[in-house]
């Protein structure tokens, strides 16, 4: 499969504390990646470097490459604004903004000055179809989007970020705040939208991990330990530590 | 069983010191309002709106009405200016200066502005505006009340805006979203209802002074208003009136002050009815 992504040499730094070390993956196209591994291994921090969200930051500083179609999206010439909308982010609890349903799926059409009304009808119809919540709030359009439950905000949050069609969506324990039912509609749901999009999540949950992604990285202190077919990573790991940490016996 | 009681008995004598501090608090503040009520019922007649001051001592004759427009206009000019600086001061120690010491420094100087009393804000306008300017004018006591306001509304922006999430604003950030289309699109649009009460209490808070406008705007008899000059007041006449010796005034002073006290009230309780209804609609 094509890779889409190419992280090289990636550190970061909070300051002076070293977050990420030296770290290189592939993210393939229209797969699904998940990042796992202990509380405070750096997967967190790798995600929010694709969307670049540290810069919102003082202090923060990246070194080495992630690579977009032979382009470096750390360097300083990037369009962040742009390169966020090319990279969609799901936050591990919902983010309704206060706002009814219709305006939080219109919110980055609108930025992007799509304001013909029949046009944001559309799209906006199109994203929450996509997200599988059209039929639960088609009615509830115009309502303020505070009013809907957990699992419904996260999937209006993801139609949300659909409705801007970016190339890949990052999933920050986006499940992790839902009960079983919720998650499992948005596992669904992910599994669905690979078709269309490249997906990069974070997760503590390793049956989740073993359940929906395609690749698997498992990360310890801010490095890379491992990185491959879930399968592989889960049944026949080339690291003892990948091991002892997909079999439970450390983490 | 013993240690049971004891602990039990202090309980009570805290309770009780607690409940009965509480109940004197709340009586003086019955007292007043049920001294204002009746003598200022009794005296409330409607020519207190529609008729200019009369020399004391006139049979049913004189009012306020200029007094009321004055005190309006005076508090309006001063939430012009003083509630949009304060919102925008707010905004940026939220939003762009947080955590920076310099904006821990004017957190911290605003506070402090809040507690100085308004009749030393009053001596200042005075210097700086009535002095120079060769006499009383409207601008300076607008001036002494939108700076009692500015520190007010300060620091209720950036609280209100701190309860924020920042999950919602680095959610609009990672939707492309630049940083003024952020604060005004998602965070005072989710603050909206404390801003507005922000806004009405620190109104209210000045509506019904008097020690700034002394040295400032002062007062005047007649139906004018015009800035340029003393305005009139309906605080500073209640303060006129009611340490006048003529009995119409007195009662004239009492009527305008429940006025007064039911207009900062209503104010105060739309306020808080306001913070109340946030998370419907």
């Amino acid at each position: 499969m094509e890779d889409l992504l190419e992280v090289k040499n990636l550190s970061f730094f909070y300051g002076a504390d070293q977050a990420l070390k030296d770290v290189t993956l592939p993210i393939r196209k229209n797969s699904i990646t998940s990042l796992i591994g202990p509380s405070g291994c750096g997967k967190t921090t790798l995600l929010r470097c694709f969307n670049r969200m540290h810069d919102l930051y003082p202090k923060n500083r990246y070194a080495g490459e992630i690579l977009m179609a032979g382009r470096n999206i750390l360097s300083d010439g990037v369009d962040v604004l742009k390169l966020r909308n090319a990279m969609g982010m799901v936050f591990q609890k919902p983010t309704p903004f206060p706002m009814s349903v219709f305006d939080n799926v219109a919110y980055g059409l609108r930025l992007k000055s799509v304001r013909n009304m029949s046009a944001l009808r559309e799209k906006v119809e199109k994203a929450l179809r996509q997200a599988a919540v059209w039929d639960e709030v088609k009615d509830r359009l115009h309502r303020n989007a505070a009013g809907l439950s957990g699992g419904q905000q996260q999937r209006l949050v993801i139609a949300r970020t659909l409705a801007v069609e970016p190339k890949v969506i990052l999933f920050d324990e986006s499940t992790s705040a839902l009960d079983p039912i919720s998650a499992k509609k948005i596992e669904e749901l992910m599994a669905e939208l690979k078709k269309e999009v490249t997906i990069v999540a974070v997760t503590h949950n390793m049956q989740q991990a073993a359940r929906i992604s395609d690749y698997t990285a498992l990360m310890y202190l801010g490095s890379l330990v491992e990185f491959d077919e879930t399968g592989v990573i889960f049944t026949k790991p080339k690291h003892k530590m990948t091991e002892d940490y997909v079999t439970g016996r450390f983490g | 069983m013993d240690h049971l009681k004891s602990r039990k008995l202090k309980n009570l004598v805290a309770m009780t010191l607690a409940t009965l501090c509480a109940a004197a608090g709340l009586a003086l503040l019955f007292v007043i309002l049920y001294d204002v009520l009746v003598e200022g019922l009794g005296a409330l007649k409607l020519r207190l709106f529609t008729q200019d001051p009369a020399p004391p001592n006139l049979a049913d004759a004189g009012g306020l009405r200029g007094a009321f427009l004055g005190q309006g206009l005076l508090t309006l000019v001063a939430a012009a200016v003083g509630v949009p600086a304060g919102v925008m001061g707010g905004t940026f120690l939220a939003e762009y200066g947080r955590n920076s010491r310099i904006c821990r420094l004017i957190s911290a100087l605003s506070d402090m502005a809040v507690s100085i009393p308004s009749i030393v804000i009053g001596a200042f306008a005075y210097a700086v505006l009535v002095k120079p300017m060769g006499g009383f004018n409207g601008w300076a006591g607008a001036a002494a009340l939108a700076i009692i306001i500015l520190p007010i509304i300060l620091r209720t922006t950036e609280e209100m805006l701190n309860i924020v999430p920042w999950e919602l604003r680095e959610a609009a950030f990672a939707l492309g979203a630049p940083q003024h289309k952020v604060i005004i699109g998602i965070v005072w649009r989710s603050a909206k209802s404390g801003l507005f009460t922000g806004a009405l209490l620190a109104i209210a808070r000045v509506a019904g002074e008097t020690a700034p406008l002394l040295f400032t705007s002062f007062n005047s008899n007649f139906f004018k208003l015009n800035l340029s000059e003393a305005v009139p007041s309906i605080t500073v006449s209640i303060y006129q009136y009611a340490a006048s010796p003529y009995e119409s005034w007195t009662e004239m002073a009492w009527a305008a002050a429940f006025v007064v006290t039911v207009f900062v009230l209503l104010l105060n309780l739309v306020g808080r009815a306001a913070l109340k209804f946030k998370k419907v609609g």
